[in-house]
């Protein structure tokens, strides 16, 4: 589903004097359908830096990033804007800790989003949003209202009802219950169960070792795989 | 259409004042459904760049194309002035910064919507007042205030009046330049709202300037970094927002609160 091969990213700040930060050097991972690999290094080793990599929100120095999309093999590393574009709408969700909103867009049609990009009719994407919405617990006193005024707990479970409603093929997850309740934790623990259970590939980075626990198939270290420390 | 041809291409669009540089050798694809934005300081050459794609500016050099809706390919610059007044009629629609530059001041708001579908043929007054009607209601215009001229209207309104004049014909590109600028925080917000849910449900392409890093993040699929009149970065919005490599690019993320 994922492979990367010899990855390596370095930032150069040239605001500070042109500083290197070598993050990820030589990165090796594959991961298959119905798998979740969990990375397990320290924090600021790079964990979230191999995800953005793999949605191509950073760009690499070196290495492949392959991705089974469209019943072909995309490079998100060479691939142009417009593959890249069609690799996110159909192929692989990102879950971050923030939320990015326009204030004003209720929490409803911020969830739908995804599945409208994908090309599903209004009622029926609505309808899917509305159910996970209710799944996650977010009461629906608040799916009109625009979820820039709601708690951290709140907005990280849009975010996943985001990230979940359009079932994805591959899922990137960093550090997805952060900032959620014992409570909460155990609903999305059982979402990505469900997640893994329709095969989806899934690399996160877990900080609860609890949920990580619950979830990983494998565990993988960057630093064992000749990333910085 | 050909999926496989862009909407817009652009291929080393050069623009000197005289020996200062406008723009120089800026090559775009910009494919249907996409909005591509075009951010850099004052002076960088943005405003001048967008000119020269929308034909309102003859370049010293370069190259710039257009599909039709036929699938035939145009070329902008070199087009007959009829025909590329026929183009920016139908296929095409500017939003200027300044909302006085796309309005005119002496009639109603809702003949400012209708005269462009007038200037498309339509005759039935019944027809261009509903549709009028229903596209005040769009840009979130009291219905009550058609027969009001926008010279009584706040700034926000008059920018929401000139969008829905644009975009009452359908066009597939829309330019826009600085189209949140001067306007208050909250009208902003809910412009980008209401341009964002226009590109969704129209599908309509878009090439938006801008100096606000934080609307090309909410509305643009990808952006040019523009200093100096050249292209210093491009690519997917997130990436040159969340990883910038060029110094300048750099600088000026840097320099802004949390775009």
């Amino acid at each position: 589903m994922l492979l990367v091969e010899g990855l390596h990213k370095t930032f150069t700040l040239h605001t500070q004097g042109g500083i290197q930060l070598p993050v990820l050097r030589g990165v090796d991972l594959a991961v298959y359908p119905g798998e979740c690999v969990a990375l397990t290094d320290p924090s600021g080793s790079g964990k979230s830096t191999l995800l953005r990599a793999i949605y191509a929100n950073y760009r690499p120095q070196r290495g492949r990033i392959l991705v089974s999309h469209a019943g072909g093999k995309v490079d998100m590393v060479e691939a142009g804007p417009r593959d890249l574009l069609a690799v996110r709408r159909l192929t692989i969700g990102y879950v971050s800790q923030f939320l990015r909103v326009i204030p004003r867009v209720p929490a409803l049609d911020v969830v739908i989003e995804p599945l409208r990009a994908f090309g599903v009719a209004r009622d029926e994407a609505l309808e899917r949003g509305r159910a996970l919405l209710a799944r996650l617990r977010i009461p629906e006193r608040l799916w009109s209202l625009s979820p820039v005024t709601f708690s951290g707990g709140e907005q990280q479970r849009v975010n996943l009802a985001r990230g979940f409603v359009a079932d994805f093929p591959i899922l990137l997850l960093d550090e997805p219950t952060a900032s959620l309740d014992v409570a909460s934790r155990a609903l999305v623990v059982e979402l990505i169960r469900d997640a893994l259970a329709r095969r989806t590939a899934i690399v996160g980075a877990f900080h609860d070792a609890e949920v990580r626990e619950a979830l990983a198939t494998r565990t993988v270290t960057l630093h064992g795989a000749g990333a910085a420390a | 259409m050909d999926a496989d041809r862009p909407l817009l291409r652009a291929r080393g669009v050069t623009r000197y004042y005289g020996a200062r540089v406008g723009c120089r050798d800026v090559g775009l694809d910009l494919w249907p459904g996409e909005v591509l934005g075009i951010v850099g300081e004052s002076g960088s050459g943005k405003t001048t760049l967008l000119g020269c794609l929308s034909g309102r500016l003859e370049p010293s050099a370069g190259t710039v194309e257009f599909t039709g809706r036929d699938g035939t390919v145009v070329d902008v610059l070199r087009m007959p002035e009829p025909a590329l007044r026929k183009l920016a009629r139908t296929d095409w629609g500017i939003v200027h910064q300044n909302p006085r530059d796309g309005l005119r001041l002496g009639v109603s708001a809702g003949a400012n919507v209708g005269e462009r579908l007038m200037a498309l043929g339509a005759r039935h007054y019944g027809r261009i007042r509903a549709t009028a009607f229903d596209w005040l209601g769009r840009v979130e215009i009291d219905r009550e205030r058609i027969d009001d001229w926008p010279e009584t209207f706040s700034s926000g309104m008059q920018q929401r009046l000139q969008i829905a004049r644009t975009l009452v014909t359908e066009p597939r590109l829309v330019f826009m330049d600085e189209p949140t600028g001067g306007l208050d925080v909250s009208v902003q917000a809910r412009l980008l709202d209401l341009l964002r849910r226009l590109v969704t449900d129209l599908g309509l392409s878009a090439v938006i300037v801008t100096h606000d890093l934080a609307v090309t993040r909410l509305l643009a699929h990808r952006l040019l970094v523009m200093r100096g009149g050249e292209v210093v970065e491009s690519g997917l919005t997130d990436q040159v927002l969340d990883d910038p490599q060029h110094p300048y690019t750099q600088l000026l993320v840097s320099s802004v609160l949390q775009p």
